[in-house]
């Protein structure tokens, strides 16, 4: 069992206040991103689990256990750097032993090397064993540097951007790799990322983290289809989210600068200028569609393609699968799919409809 | 698009294990950057040859002019090429009295003795020619007795140099050790924490240096007399250590600053108190900079003379100031200042040699991604 929980976390350095009043909690075995910009207070939030950092006011809890004064070796968490931070002049094998090697473990050798060939074959780096860490590559040394936490059965995982320093390629399947084993594992995650595709695909719940605060947790469903700012709409999915001025009289709303009019969604009341955010999904191009507008420029990606349509003087992009033979300058029609409009009030907050 | 023909190296390949990939120019430029290298190298080491050669000439040798550098032994090595047979006007071998050919001593060479090495080793007094002889006949005499009794000395008692070299190497051993040591914990306590008053610190203990150290002998030498540590090898220790931590603490932090903090935190967070992760994971990678402020304490503290000459008399001595002391009654014994100076030399050299590998690795090779 291990459940963590951080209590009304603030930390301030000595100019700038890196977290303020930062609340969540990881249930056993789930895996949560903490998700947000550079400089958003994520690894000082990880950094505060860890007790390399101490917070300035608020309490760590692991399994309802105040752990403010319990110094990091005593905290029995593993953390995996951005650096990696392999240690330098020794074998992959001495460093996955290194952390069971610490003298307050009293483990025997062959119990080291049992974990260590358990971890190695789980990441598939058992032929690099012998090999030293400044002769692998980023992919390899970042496996390894997985393979030192695994190694043990730490109460809480934690990844500072584990993925950030690799190539897309191997990004994208270490990322399905780390899911994996943290599933078959069980092992509770707390994991750092800017990136919003690594938050979506890993995360069983996602803390979105601007300016030191937390400014939503959900599941990504929730995250995705009602985020609770327009940060959070924006911050998640590609191409980012729609975001126009638009105006509501009379039980219509008109995006402003464009021929875009819809009627008024049945409950909820909107404000008489506010914030139109729609997904670029949810534009989509019909040859009876409701609206029409000049296709301005084409990004094809293969999978998909992103059009940007031009819309009085609003542009507004949307995704189509697969290539597109539509030309540039071409009038297109399409519609907005209704129930999933979002909408904003002009601080950014969403306004439930 | 460039053809593929045209793509190869940007510049000429200069160094392969295959012959024939090397231009010959580049040989050419290996050859001439070996000649340079041997040159200098013959510059530098030039004094040593020379020390190692006075250590073996008579007092006569060591000072004449021209030169003199090739060594023989009567009798043995290199003497046939050293002394040349005299020849009478008519092309003739000279010979003496008893028949034998005359021969006479190139300039530049000139025979060995071991006066200068014995001579370092033992108190001496000088003889008149009428005890000289009666002492020559004394059969109890040993192999260093006659080496010195050809000079006209005796040895009266084993010398003081063993005993300054002694002092030489605890004093300036124990201080290297206490100044490393002191000053990697002052230093890693500077690299990783915010203390307060820190630059103020480091500048404090910095401005020690700043002070010629002569002018604070005087000063020292009176606290010394009052606190009853003059002339004590402690006293000697105290000195060096406190002055060679100014340079080691600020060496060593310069080292330690370029260790990145994830590896001591990497080592926190497997389980390991801070000292164990300073022990396992620092210093394994401080070892760089541990052996170059080794050295450069060891050297300060092995070559210095002025405070050793102010606040040492006897027993805690030192050997730089004693060399300079054997220049003997009867003008200067060049041999055995000569033997003095190799001696003194060999510790540091031996130190440096043994360090070489930490001193050239330089930076090392983490697995940290910047």
């Amino acid at each position: 069992m291990s459940h963590v929980e951080l209590q009304h976390i603030t930390k301030r350095f000595k100019t700038v206040t890196a977290l303020r009043d930062v609340s969540f909690d990881i249930q056993d075995g789930e895996f949560f991103v903490l998700l947000g910009p550079t400089g958003a207070g994520k690894t000082t939030t990880l950094r505060v689990v860890a007790g390399l950092e101490r917070q300035t006011q608020g309490h760590v809890l692991f399994d309802g256990e105040v752990v403010d004064d319990l110094p990091p070796p005593d905290r029995d968490i593993a953390f995996v750097f951005q650096q990696y931070s392999l240690y330098p002049n020794m074998s992959v094998y001495d460093n996955l032993a290194f952390p069971l090697r610490a003298p307050m473990r009293r483990m025997s050798e062959d119990e080291i090397r049992r974990r260590v060939y358990q971890a190695a074959e789980i990441l598939r780096i058992t032929h690099l064993l012998e090999r030293r860490t400044s002769h692998l590559s980023g992919g390899e040394m970042q496996r390894v540097s997985l393979g030192r936490a695994i190694v043990r059965q730490p109460r809480i995982f934690l990844m500072d951007e584990p993925l950030s320093n690799l190539d897309a390629k191997l990004r994208e399947a270490l990322r399905v790799e780390l899911k994996h084993i943290q599933k078959t594992q069980g092992s509770t995650t707390l994991f750092v990322t800017h990136d919003q595709i690594e938050a979506l695909t890993m995360a069983d719940r996602i803390a979105v983290l601007n300016k030191g605060r937390i400014t939503q947790i959900g599941s990504p469903t929730d995250i995705y289809d009602r985020p609770a700012t327009i940060f959070v709409a924006q911050l998640v999915g590609v191409p980012r989210i729609n975001l126009v001025d638009a105006r509501c009289d009379d039980g219509t709303i008109s995006i402003i600068d464009s021929t875009v009019r819809l009627p008024k969604p049945v409950s909820g009341e909107l404000p008489a200028r506010f914030k139109l955010g729609v997904r670029p999904e949810h534009v989509q191009l019909h040859p009876q569609g409701e609206y029409v507008g000049e296709l301005l420029l084409i990004e094809p990606l293969g999978v998909e393609s992103i059009l940007h349509i031009k819309v009085g003087k609003q542009s507004l992009v949307c995704t189509v699968p697969g290539m597109t033979h539509h030309k540039l300058g071409e009038a297109l029609r399409f519609n907005l799919v209704r129930e999933r409009l979002h909408f904003f009030r002009e601080d950014g907050v969403r306004i439930q409809v | 698009m460039a053809k593929f023909e045209e793509v190869g190296p940007r510049s000429p390949i200069t160094e392969s294990t295959r012959v024939d990939l090397v231009h010959p120019r580049a040989r050419l430029g290996v050859t001439i950057r070996a000649i340079v290298a041997i040159v200098i190298v013959a510059i530098m080491l030039f004094p040593v040859i020379w020390l190692s050669l006075t250590t073996i000439k008579t007092r006569p040798d060591s000072v004449a002019v021209p030169p003199k550098f090739i060594p023989y032994f009567p009798d043995g090595f290199l003497s046939d090429w050293c002394m040349v047979p005299q020849l009478n006007k008519d092309g003739t071998p000279k010979l003496d009295k008893e028949g034998q050919p005359v021969l006479k001593e190139r300039p530049i060479c000139f025979d060995v003795t071991l006066e200068g090495i014995v001579g370092l080793f033992f108190e001496r007094r000088t003889l008149t020619p009428a005890q000289m002889k009666q002492y020559m006949d004394d059969p109890n005499l040993d192999w260093a007795d006659r080496i010195l009794l050809k000079r006209g000395l005796l040895i009266t008692g084993p010398g003081e140099f063993v005993n300054r070299f002694r002092n030489s190497l605890i004093i300036a051993g124990t201080s290297t050790v206490l100044a490393v040591t002191f000053g990697l914990l002052a230093a890693y306590a500077f690299s990783r924490w915010d203390i307060s008053g820190k630059k103020d610190f480091l500048f404090f203990i910095l401005s020690t240096r700043m002070l010629p150290p002569v002018v604070v002998t005087i000063p020292i030498f009176l606290m010394y007399r009052q606190l009853g540590i003059y002339d004590t090898h402690i006293g000697m220790i105290l000195l060096y250590t406190v002055f060679n931590l100014s340079l080691s603490v600020w060496l060593l932090k310069g080292f330690l600053d370029e260790i990145p903090r994830e590896y001591e935190e990497a080592a926190l967070v497997d389980g390991y108190s801070r000292l164990q992760a300073f022990r396992k994971v620092v210093l394994p990678q401080a070892a760089t900079g541990i052996a170059a402020t080794t050295v450069f304490c060891l050297i300060f503290a092995w070559n210095e003379y002025a405070f050793s000459l102010m606040l040492t008399s006897d027993i805690a001595r030192t050997a730089p100031p004693s060399i300079a002391s054997t220049q003997g009654a009867g003008g200067f014994e060049w041999a055995i200042i000569a033997t003095a100076s190799m001696l003194f030399l060999i510790p540091v050299v031996v130190i440096t040699f043994a360090l070489r590998q930490h001193l050239l690795r330089g930076v090392t090779f983490g697995a940290i991604r910047q």
